[in-house]
């Protein structure tokens, strides 16, 4: 019962402050500039207005295929193929957008990228935290060993395991379902393992310690104590997770051949290669944008966190 | 004494606790790392199509793999396509620079040049390879406008490695740019205001702060882009699906995949993944060891 007392203030182990509080820094930039002489502050914003141009110039180009694909998409067959090109489709053939549903699985391709991505990320991060907490906080024989050994798994290519990996799902008859893209990552992400335990060597051992002496189990700690502290960098561990096992490729062509488990990449990439043979290129976009939509959905949604735990890996690594 | 055994019942019960904790990824480890990595091992020295049992065939494998005039050409366009990464990390870090001012926009053209990253690779490789269709793709029709006839990129030997260091390189550059932007806002201030006191110029500033404060991260994304670049394969299946006109976008682990699940030869698929293997520890080995001595020449 005591477990809830102990709980530090959490702020000074939020990772956000490995950035520089960006509100503040502007802030004293401010006053800054305005005690210089108006000359520098002149060209201060003369290099702003270069600097944007400059920048502007470089997001159109960032998103100028994006904007292409969904431009296509809208298109009729016979559009795509007009000269002088259609900068913007005429007519607009919103269509596409339902013709894709019945021109292949994606429905069934966005459900079993569902299944698989859900199921290995609410698992997987469940059992990571678990031992991120162990690895951080535990006393445990040849603990580093077993750490360093796992962290040294990450260094062998998915391509050397695949060949072995295929046989032995073959072997069990699991080829042709979902289960070799979920089953070897529920047991646990060592990426994610490796971030909650640097997240927790910040947490102090006392408050551990103090829910011990009241008698609190392990299981209980992690629960109660450790679970709340450690929520932020899970939830960016997790959202980066899930989209990569989202976006995952190359499994699921190892695995997976008939349409109804294929996941939606897959789908996808069979759109690509059976309707270019018919031109039929606005429904190859609108099937690849719809595909695009969610993770890009996701992003912006969670922006501000995946931001910070990418900025945040690059600092630790 | 009572004490003594007391606490060390308590150790070995947080010890079997902490055990329970880290069984699953220890056994996944086991599972789906050690085991396939050693039997991967062991079928490299093997004649094997998957299906019946292997049988031992000494270095014949690795014998034949210095002969195959496809494997030495899916080494050379694996490196080949890492040409772009160094380019990758000039433009992200002059990216980078220009963003880490104090100005109106930043965070939405952080935005904008983030989502690529995040984008599927499947979906981004459609995209592109529309893009760079000869006839009707975006860039072409953009060059038509300034009246180039521009190639039919991934159709010719001499364009289809461009296109792609071209895609990938703006598929990664919100990944390392991010980077290099918290990096950059870490250094402290006073640097570069003792260094303008001294006389230094913002590009001796550049020279002799900046990048040295930077090259944690270049040394990270080095690495990490080595190693993903050794293991392109996506953009490949998708783009050109035959492995490019002559074989010439062919990538290592694409000719891995086709050896072993096209052609079910998977002892010798196996020996050319071990041979990608071992050449991802030696870079990252030698990353390491040359940052260490870069560190050293810092301090």
């Amino acid at each position: 019962m005591s477990s809830q007392r102990v709980l530090p203030s959490p702020p000074p182990l939020k990772p956000e402050r490995n950035l520089p509080d960006r509100t503040s820094s502007r802030a004293a930039s401010h006053t800054k500039t305005r005690t210089r002489p108006s000359n520098s502050e002149r060209k201060h914003r003369l290099g702003n207005l270069i600097v944007t141009i400059v920048l502007s110039l470089g997001a159109v180009v960032m998103v100028a295929p994006l904007l292409w694909t969904f431009s296509t998409s809208l298109k009729t067959r016979e559009g795509v193929f007009a000269l002088p090109p259609q900068w913007i489709p005429d007519p607009f053939v919103w269509e596409n957008y339902l013709r894709i549903w019945s021109a292949g699985p994606l429905l069934t391709g966005i459900q079993n990228s569902l299944i698989v991505a859900c199921t290995v990320t609410i698992v997987g991060t469940l059992f990571s935290a678990l031992a991120a907490f162990a690895f951080a906080k535990m006393r445990m024989p040849f603990k580093n060993v077993v750490f360093l050994s796992l962290l040294a798994a990450l260094m062998v290519p998915f391509p050397t395991l695949m060949i072995p990996q295929f046989t032995m799902f073959a072997s069990i008859g699991w080829v042709d379902t979902l289960l070799p893209l979920i089953v070897p990552f529920i047991f646990g992400n060592i990426i994610m393992i490796f971030f909650l335990r640097q997240y927790l060597n910040s947490v102090p051992d006392s408050i551990i310690e103090a829910a011990r002496i009241d008698g609190a189990s392990f299981l209980q700690i992690f629960f109660r104590l450790i679970f709340p502290i450690i929520k932020p960098a899970i939830a960016a561990q997790f959202i980066l997770w899930f989209m990569a096992v989202w976006n995952d490729y190359l499994a699921p062509i190892i695995y997976l051949n008939s349409p109804e488990v294929q996941t939606l990449q897959l789908v996808i990439a069979n759109f690509n290669a059976q309707y270019a043979i018919q031109t039929d290129y606005p429904l190859i976009m609108a099937a690849s944008f719809v595909a695009l939509l969610p993770v890009l959905i996701v992003f912006i949604v969670f922006q501000r966190q995946i931001i910070e735990s990418i900025a945040l890996t690059g600092s630790k690594g | 004494m009572s004490t003594t055994a007391r606490r060390s019942r308590l150790h070995r019960q947080e010890h079997l606790t902490a055990l329970a904790f880290v069984a699953l990824p220890v056994i996944g480890f086991l599972l789906f790392t050690l085991y396939p990595m050693l039997f991967s091992v062991y079928a490299s020295f093997t004649n094997w199509n998957g299906l019946t049992a292997p049988v031992f065939s000494g270095f014949d494998n690795y014998i034949a793999m210095v002969q195959d005039p496809y494997f030495l050409e899916s080494m050379y366009n694996t490196f080949f396509l890492m040409l772009g990464i160094p380019i990758g990390l000039v433009i992200s870090l002059a990216l980078a620079l220009a963003m880490n001012r104090k100005m109106r926009g930043s965070t939405f053209f952080r935005t904008i040049y983030y989502v690529p990253v995040i984008s599927s690779i499947a979906a981004v490789a459609i995209l592109w390879q529309w893009a760079f269709n000869g006839d009707f793709g975006l860039i072409n029709q953009i060059l038509a406008l300034v009246g180039i006839d521009g190639p039919n990129w991934l159709q010719d030997t001499a364009t289809v490695k461009p296109a792609l260091i071209i895609m990938a390189i703006w598929k990664g550059l919100g990944f390392s740019m991010l980077l290099y932007l918290a990096a950059l806002q870490s250094v402290p201030r006073h640097l570069y205001e003792a260094a303008a006191l001294d006389g230094a110029g913002a590009w001796k500033q550049f020279r002799h702060i900046t990048v040295p404060m930077v090259r944690p991260v270049t040394f990270f994304l080095v690495v990490t882009s080595v190693i993903g670049g050794s293991q392109v394969f996506v953009e490949i299946n998708i783009m050109t699906p035959t492995g490019g006109p002559e074989f010439s976008s062919a990538t290592i682990v694409w000719y891995i995949w086709q050896k072993a699940f096209d052609n079910l030869q998977m002892g010798y698929a196996s020996a050319m993944s071990i041979v990608l293997g071992l050449m991802v520890f030696l870079i990252t080995f030698i990353q390491f060891r040359l940052n260490r001595r870069n560190q050293f020449s810092i301090d």
